[in-house]
């Protein structure tokens, strides 16, 4: 009885968090002519599923799609690059500086672009790099590499070194072992860092609203603002675009959500 | 040596991120000196910004770690259903934030918005209110969508920490006679101290650093009357009449020390060199 009220109290809780994201999608189906019945209903009497057609064949939104696409593939790959072995040295050797330098990945970590986005601006002004891909997949890169090292260091730590010993004795090279033996065990740290990474660049919104100006650069957190704006209020495509642009990601996230607290509660859980 | 090399790499990539905080300050420590800090003191602004921020992250965190606390005791707990809670628990944290706050402002809107409606039916309230329009109500409008898109990140914080504390210890309590009300203040709560000030730091520094539910929600409103340091601050260099990178970068400079202040007092209390020695 007892677990009975908590399914029922459990149903409530998940129903207050999804409710807004119902009327999104309640929203994204509706024609532009109920969008403005006053008083609003939850439910389209027309369910329009075109609108998403709509928005998937708007070459605006394939743009958008694009350059985020780009920009959050290119970010996460150039993290993982640099993540990794970076990860792998903190992990196994002591050197000079790496007090140093991992405190200096904390604190990126818990930084965010927003409170540095105007010198961020100066510097790719001077650099002439605004409204280029360079600079977003730069930006993105340097603040999720943190959360990568982090993360990664710590599942090359748990790999007992004995390990690779064996591998070493058996005849394998350092590279060798380091690619067959040392990364396939810490998969699920790399998958992490990986959907972490491009999720992360796939959200972002205030530097690369800073950054691309030019309509053809614009990412989708930024480009779908322009569905609602003083002159138009296409409110049914920006939530029809909001929703493709929001349930691969929940699905995403929902698979590393197990790594995710550890990791970003950097050097608090042990 | 080859893994030293590529270790220079990420640590150029950072010190790329970190320029950018030089390159504020180097910006005027040269040109103009001081000066800048002493016009963004003269702002009449200024004030009532710096009142908002207190505000708008006194009450985020606060409501976030209470309700959380509350989940987080609920999600701890075994019944039927409860991957769902946790599956639902991940939507508002996955999905981007300005989507979320463009979604907010169509909730609210005064006359299409289905909180109006639904309040109204309910009889909460009399006529609809201008959630986003009305001086009054702003704020708190936005406190709203801070705290629930806060909530997923801090519940798993602190389940992580409920489930962290060892079922023995609640045994204990009980032998020695002690009540639920008893147990909880004198057991659990000490116990996830930990796990509540990661939360509270954590998300004292994302949300004062929150930028896209303030730009959203504020959206209508001329001025700065509900504006924090950091939406001020990119008004003044990007959208305002000042157009001011100076005096932007001056608060920016403010900004990123407070931040930083924060970050100190968190890598403190957690004591990050000892998760070094793992």
């Amino acid at each position: 009885m007892r677990r009975a009220g908590r399914t029922v109290a459990g149903q409530l809780v998940a129903l207050a968090l999804l409710a807004p994201y119902l009327v999104m999608l309640l929203t994204a189906l509706k024609p532009e002519a109920e969008l403005r019945t006053s008083p609003p209903r939850l439910l389209p009497s027309d369910w329009q599923p075109g609108n998403f057609v709509t928005v998937l064949a708007d070459p605006g939104f394939q743009s958008w799609l694009r350059v985020s696409l780009v920009v959050a593939a290119l970010s996460t790959a150039l993290v993982v690059v640099a993540a990794v072995p970076a990860a792998y040295h903190t992990a196994r050797r002591r050197f000079r500086g790496r007090t140093a330098f991992l405190l200096l990945v904390l604190v990126t970590q818990m930084f965010s672009p927003t409170a540095l986005v105007v010198g961020l601006y100066r510097e790719f002004f001077e650099l002439d790099l605004v409204n280029t891909y360079s600079a977003l997949i730069l930006t993105n890169a340097a603040f999720n590499l943190a959360f990568a090292i982090w993360m990664l260091r710590a599942f090359f730590a748990s790999i007992p070194r004995e390990v690779e010993e064996a591998a070493a004795v058996d005849g394998c090279g350092r590279l060798r072992t380091l690619v067959s033996i040392v990364l396939p065990l810490a998969r699920p740290g790399i998958v992490t860092v990986v959907i972490f990474a491009f999720i992360a660049a796939w959200n972002e919104y205030v530097v690369a609203l800073t950054l691309m100006t030019d309509p053809d650069m614009k990412p989708l957190t930024v480009g779908i603002t322009s569905y609602v704006t003083a002159y138009v209020q296409h409110w049914n495509l920006l939530f029809a675009a909001s929703t493709l642009a929001i349930v691969p990601v929940v699905i995403l996230f929902a698979l590393i959500e197990p790594y995710l607290v550890a990791g970003l509660t950097a050097g608090s859980v042990k | 040596m080859l893994i030293g090399a590529v270790v220079l790499f990420p640590a150029v990539e950072l010190v790329r991120a970190s320029l950018s905080r030089y390159s504020i300050t180097g910006l005027y420590q040269g040109a103009v000196g001081g000066r800048n800090y002493a016009r963004l003191l003269q702002q009449d602004a200024l004030g009532p910004v710096a009142l908002n921020t207190l505000t708008w992250v006194g009450a985020v965190v606060g409501l976030t770690l209470v309700i959380s606390l509350a989940l987080a005791q609920f999600l701890d707990l075994e019944f039927p259903g409860r991957r769902l809670v946790r599956w639902a628990l991940i939507v508002p944290w996955a999905a981007s934030l300005i989507m979320t706050s463009k979604l907010f402002v169509w909730i609210y809107d005064y006359y299409f918005g289905l909180l109006n409606r639904a309040l109204v039916a309910l009889h909460v309230v009399r006529g609809p209110i201008d959630w986003l329009g009305d001086d009054r109500t702003v704020m708190g409008a936005m406190i709203g969508v801070g705290v629930f898109v806060s909530l997923p990140f801090t519940t798993y914080v602190l389940l992580a920490g409920l489930q962290s504390i060892p079922g023995e210890v609640y045994e204990a309590a009980r032998v020695d006679g002690a009540s639920g009300w008893r147990t909880y203040w004198a057991v659990t709560l000490p116990l996830l101290r930990p796990a509540l000030v990661v939360a509270a730091v954590l998300n004292l520094i994302y949300v004062f650093n929150s930028f896209p539910i303030v730009w959203t929600l504020n959206d209508r409103n001329p001025g700065f009357g509900h504006d924090t340091l950091i939406t001020y601050m990119y008004k003044i260099a990007f959208k305002s009449a000042l157009r001011d990178v100076g005096l932007a970068a001056a608060l920016g400079v403010v900004n990123v020390l407070l931040t930083l202040a924060a970050v100190l007092v968190y890598l403190n209390t957690v004591r990050w060199r000892e998760s070094f020695e793992a």
